[in-house]
C-alpha cells in the first residue's frame, strides 16, 4: 500500500482551503437497480487530502456536537498522517460502531454544524473521515482484539435489544469489566441498523462486522429471547445485578384516515423489515415477499419515508412519489438522502396531505386522496403550520401506500412491567442524565425512552448509561 | 437452533410437532403461539400452541401444510432443528370460572382450543365442546378434547362421521333450546369464526376467537397483523390473538389474509419443483 512519505503536519502556515472533498457515489441511473451501496467512501488519498483541510483548532468545537465524545481532531490528525489504524483506535476509545456511524449519522447538524471551517466554507467531512479510517482498517489491519475473558466474580448486567443503544452500552460495560448478555428478540442483531436501513445505505456486512467486533469484546447475544415474555424484567432481575433496556421505537404509527387497513398499504416498519432483515429483494430465494404495485405513495418526509421510497424504487416500482404535508424545506430527511432520492427520480408531492385510501371490491388500493396544503405561522415545533387550502381535494392513483410517520416506542416491556413509570407516549420515563428508571437498577435508553431518534443518540444514552449502571454497582 | 422431538401425521397435510424449546415451555400459557423461521432462507410463521410441557421443555405445534413454509416443515424429520422459535407471544387467555363455556373448534383450530379448553375445565367450568372437520380422516384430538369437556359433539361437513353438517347447526340448536351458556371460544377458519359470532351475537353471548393473522416480527414492530377491533385499529401479535368475535372486521381481516396469495403460490411452486428434484 502506497504511504506518503511527505513528513509536512498538516495545518503548519498552509492555507485553508474550504472546499471539502467529494464523495464518490454510484450512479443514480444504476444504483436505482440494485441493493448496493450508494456512497463508495474516500479512498487513501481524498482521506488524507479531506483530512488535511483539518486546522486543528485550539478550541475544537466539533467534539461538543459529538453524542459519543469522540476526539475529532485527534483522529483527523492521525488520518492526515496516513497513521490510519491508529486513527480508528482513537475513534474506537469512544465508539463501539464507527462504520456504521460514520454512514448514518446526521453529522451536519453534529459535529460538523460546529467546525470552524464551515464559518466560512464546507466543514470538514468528519463523518466520511470516520467512515474511512473503519473501513480501512476492516481491509486491512487483522483483527487482533483480544477476547475480555469475563473476570469471574464480575457483576452480570443484562442488556435488552441488540440496536444502537444496546450494543454501546453492552461493550462499554464489557470494557469496564462486567459480564454482559444482551438479549434480543429478533433472530439477527443489530435491531433497527438491521430491519430498518436498508442495505444501499448500510451494508450488512458492516453491521455483521461491528457486532462481531463487540462479540470479540466478550459480549454474548442470545437471539429468540422476547423479554416481557419468556422472562419479565424482575425475573431478570434475580440474576442479573442491573438491566438496561434498549428495545427501540418499534411501534408504527398509522393516519388514522379511513382505508389504511387495504391491501397493499404498509407501515414503513413492516415493508422495510420485509426488505432488509427478511431479504425480501431476494424472493423467491428467499421466502418472505413485499408485494409491490407499479405506483407507490410513500407518506412522511424523513429518512424512513426516504428510505422506503428508494427501496420501493429498487424493487420495480415505476413512478414512486413521496407525499408531504411541509414543503422540500421542513423535510425531516438528511438533505444527502433527499438529494439522493431526487436523483433516483423519487417525486415529491409536497404541501400535499392524504385524507382517505380508496380501494376496490377486493380490498386492494386504488387510489389515495389528497388534499393540497399551504404554510402559515409557525407551529410549537418552530417550522411553519401547514394549513388546508379549501377545496383543493385531488386523487393520485395508487397501487401501493407505505406509511413512513414515526414510530413510538415498543409496548411489551412497559405492558409487562408494571413498576415501570411510563410517560403519555407510551415511553419508559429516564432521567436523561442516568438513564435510571423508576425502578433501581433498571436502566433505559434509546428510543424507547426518547421515541423514535437518531443511531448516535441512541448511542449516546446507552454511554450515559453504562456509565451510570457501573456507578450504581460500586 | 430447536430440535424436533416428536412428529405425527394426523392427516394426510396436518402434521403434529413437538419441540424442544425450554425457556418458552416454561413461560407457555393457553391462547398464546411461537413464531417459527426454518431456515437461513425462512419466513417468520406464526403458529399457535396446541400444548406445552415445562418439565420435558416442549411446546407442540399441530399445522395444516398450505404453503411454502407449512409443507416444508411438513417435510421435516424427529432430530431435525429449527432455526429460529420466538415465544411465547400474545396476551394468553383470560382463565376465570365463567360458568359454562361452549367451546367450538373448526379444523386445526381444534389445536389451540385444547389447551384453553384444559385449563376452563380446571378453573371449574362446566365445558361442552364441539369439534368439526370436513371428513373423518383429518380429525384429530377427539380423545383429547372429550377428556376436558363435560360434554362433546363433533360434526363434519361431508356426514362421514358425527354430526353431518358444521359446527354452527349444534351451537345453533344449544342457543335455540336456550341452554344457559356464559362464555363460547371459537378458534377454526375465518369464515367458521365470523359465521358464529354472527349466530351468538343476538344471543348476547360473550364470544371469543383467536385470530391467526400474517406476521412478520410477532412483537408488535411491523403492524402487519393488524384487524379492525370495533372501531380501534389492534395489532393481533401483541394485544391478541384473542379478541372480542362480536367486535372483529372479519371482512377486512378475510381480505388481508390474501395480500401475498401470488407470491405465496410462486413460493410454493417452486418449493414443489425443488422437492420433487430432490425425490428423482
Amino acid at each position: 500500500m502506497p504511504i506518503d512519505d511527505n513528513k509536512k503536519t498538516p495545518g503548519t502556515a498552509k492555507k485553508i482551503n474550504y472546499i471539502r472533498e467529494k464523495m464518490p457515489v454510484q450512479d443514480p441511473s444504476k444504483r436505482k437497480n440494485n441493493f448496493e451501496e450508494v456512497a463508495l467512501g474516500y479512498n487513501e488519498e481524498t482521506a488524507k487530502k479531506e483530512a488535511s483541510r483539518c486546522i486543528q483548532c485550539k478550541t475544537a468545537p466539533c467534539k461538543n456536537g459529538c453524542p459519543v465524545e469522540i476526539d475529532i481532531p485527534a483522529f483527523i490528525k492521525l488520518v492526515a498522517e496516513g497513521k490510519y489504524d491508529e486513527s480508528i483506535k482513537k475513534i474506537k476509545e469512544k465508539n463501539n460502531l464507527p462504520a456504521i456511524c460514520g454512514r448514518v449519522c446526521p453529522q451536519e447538524t453534529q459535529c460538523e454544524s460546529l467546525c470552524t471551517l464551515g464559518k466560512k466554507g464546507e466543514p470538514i467531512a468528519i463523518g466520511r473521515l470516520e467512515r474511512f479510517a473503519a473501513d480501512y482498517e476492516a481491509a486491512n489491519v487483522p483483527s487482533n482484539e483480544t477476547k475480555i475473558s469475563p473476570s469471574t466474580p464480575a457483576p452480570k448486567v443484562a442488556v435488552i435489544g441488540s440496536g444502537p443503544a444496546g450494543l454501546t452500552c453492552a461493550a462499554d460495560l464489557k470494557r469496564m469489566g462486567y459480564n454482559v448478555k444482551i438479549f434480543e428478540s429478533l433472530h439477527a442483531s443489530g435491531g433497527v441498523l438491521r430491519y430498518g436501513i436498508p442495505e444501499f445505505r448500510l451494508p450488512k456486512s458492516i453491521l455483521d462486522r461491528e457486532v462481531k467486533y463487540i462479540n470479540t469484546l466478550g459480549v454474548e447475544i442470545e437471539y429468540n429471547m422476547i423479554i416481557g415474555r419468556v422472562a419479565t424484567i424482575k425475573e431478570l432481575m434475580q440474576e442479573y445485578k442491573a438491566v438496561f433496556i434498549g428495545s427501540g421505537a418499534g411501534l408504527p404509527y398509522f393516519l388514522n384516515i379511513p382505508g389504511e387497513n387495504l391491501n397493499g398499504v404498509y407501515s414503513a416498519n413492516e415493508f422495510l423489515t420485509r426488505v432488509n432483515l427478511m431479504k425480501a429483494y431476494k424472493f423467491p430465494q428467499f421466502d418472505t415477499p413485499a408485494a409491490m404495485g407499479k405506483r407507490v405513495g410513500v407518506v412522511g418526509g424523513g429518512n424512513v419515508a426516504m428510505d422506503s421510497a428508494r427501496v420501493a424504487l429498487r424493487l420495480g416500482a415505476e413512478e414512486v412519489y413521496i407525499i408531504y404535508r411541509r414543503s422540500e424545506e421542513e423535510l425531516p430527511a438528511r438533505k444527502e438522502e433527499v438529494e439522493h432520492a431526487h436523483e433516483e427520480g423519487i417525486k415529491f408531492k409536497l404541501l400535499t396531505n392524504p385524507i382517505k385510501i380508496i380501494g376496490d371490491s377486493e380490498g386492494n388500493i386504488k387510489e389515495i386522496e389528497c388534499q393540497q396544503m399551504e404554510l402559515g405561522e409557525p407551529d410549537a415545533s418552530g417550522r411553519k403550520r401547514p394549513v388546508v387550502i379549501k377545496d383543493s381535494e385531488f386523487t393520485i392513483p395508487m397501487d401501493t401506500v407505505i406509511i413512513a410517520i414515526g414510530q413510538g416506542p415498543n409496548p411489551l416491556i412497559p405492558q409487562t412491567t408494571s413498576e415501570l413509570s411510563i410517560g403519555k407516549h407510551g415511553n419508559i420515563v429516564t432521567n436523561e442524565k442516568t438513564g435510571e428508571t423508576s425502578i433501581p437498577g433498571v436502566f433505559a435508553g434509546g428510543d424507547v425512552a426518547t421515541g423514535a431518534a437518531t443511531v448516535i443518540k441512541a448511542m449516546g444514552a446507552g454511554k450515559i448509561a453504562a456509565k451510570s449502571i457501573d456507578k450504581y454497582l460500586h | 437452533m430447536y430440535k424436533i422431538l416428536r412428529k405425527e401425521i394426523l392427516s394426510a397435510n396436518i402434521k403434529l410437532m413437538e419441540i424442544f424449546a425450554p425457556k418458552v415451555a416454561q413461560k407457555a400459557a393457553p391462547g398464546q403461539f411461537i413464531i417459527l423461521r426454518i431456515d437461513e432462507q425462512g419466513e417468520r410463521i406464526p403458529l399457535t400452541i396446541a400444548d406445552f410441557n415445562a418439565e420435558k421443555g416442549t411446546i407442540t405445534m399441530i399445522f395444516q401444510e398450505v404453503g411454502k413454509t407449512t409443507s416444508q416443515l411438513g417435510t421435516m424429520k424427529v432430530g431435525d432443528s429449527i432455526r429460529d422459535f420466538l415465544g411465547p407471544l400474545g396476551i394468553p387467555m383470560h382463565i376465570k370460572n365463567y360458568g359454562r363455556v361452549v367451546c367450538v373448534g373448526g379444523g386445526v383450530g381444534v389445536a389451540p382450543l385444547y389447551p384453553q379448553a384444559r385449563a376452563l375445565k380446571q378453573a371449574g367450568n362446566e365445558i361442552i365442546s364441539i369439534i368439526g372437520a370436513r371428513s373423518k380422516s383429518i380429525l384429530f384430538w377427539e380423545d383429547e378434547i372429550h377428556k376436558v369437556s363435560d360434554k362433546s359433539y363433533i360434526t363434519t361437513d361431508d356426514g362421514s362421521y358425527g354430526h353431518h353438517g358444521f359446527v354452527s347447526d349444534i351451537l345453533k340448536r344449544l342457543l335455540e333450546e336456550k341452554e344457559r351458556i356464559d362464555r363460547i371460544i371459537a378458534i377454526g377458519p375465518i369464515p367458521m369464526m365470523r359465521v358464529l359470532c354472527e349466530l351468538t351475537k343476538p344471543y348476547n353471548v360473550p364470544t371469543f376467537v383467536s385470530l391467526n393473522s400474517i406476521m412478520v416480527d410477532g412483537t408488535g414492530m411491523c403492524g402487519c397483523c393488524r384487524v379492525t377491533i370495533g372501531d380501534e385499529v389492534k395489532f393481533t401479535c401483541v394485544d391478541g390473538p384473542d379478541f372480542d368475535g362480536h367486535k372483529v372486521n372479519f371482512k377486512e381481516l378475510n381480505a388481508r389474509m390474501k395480500r401475498f396469495v401470488p407470491e405465496e403460490k410462486e413460493a410454493m411452486e417452486l418449493f414443489r419443483k425443488r422437492s420433487s428434484c430432490i425425490c428423482q
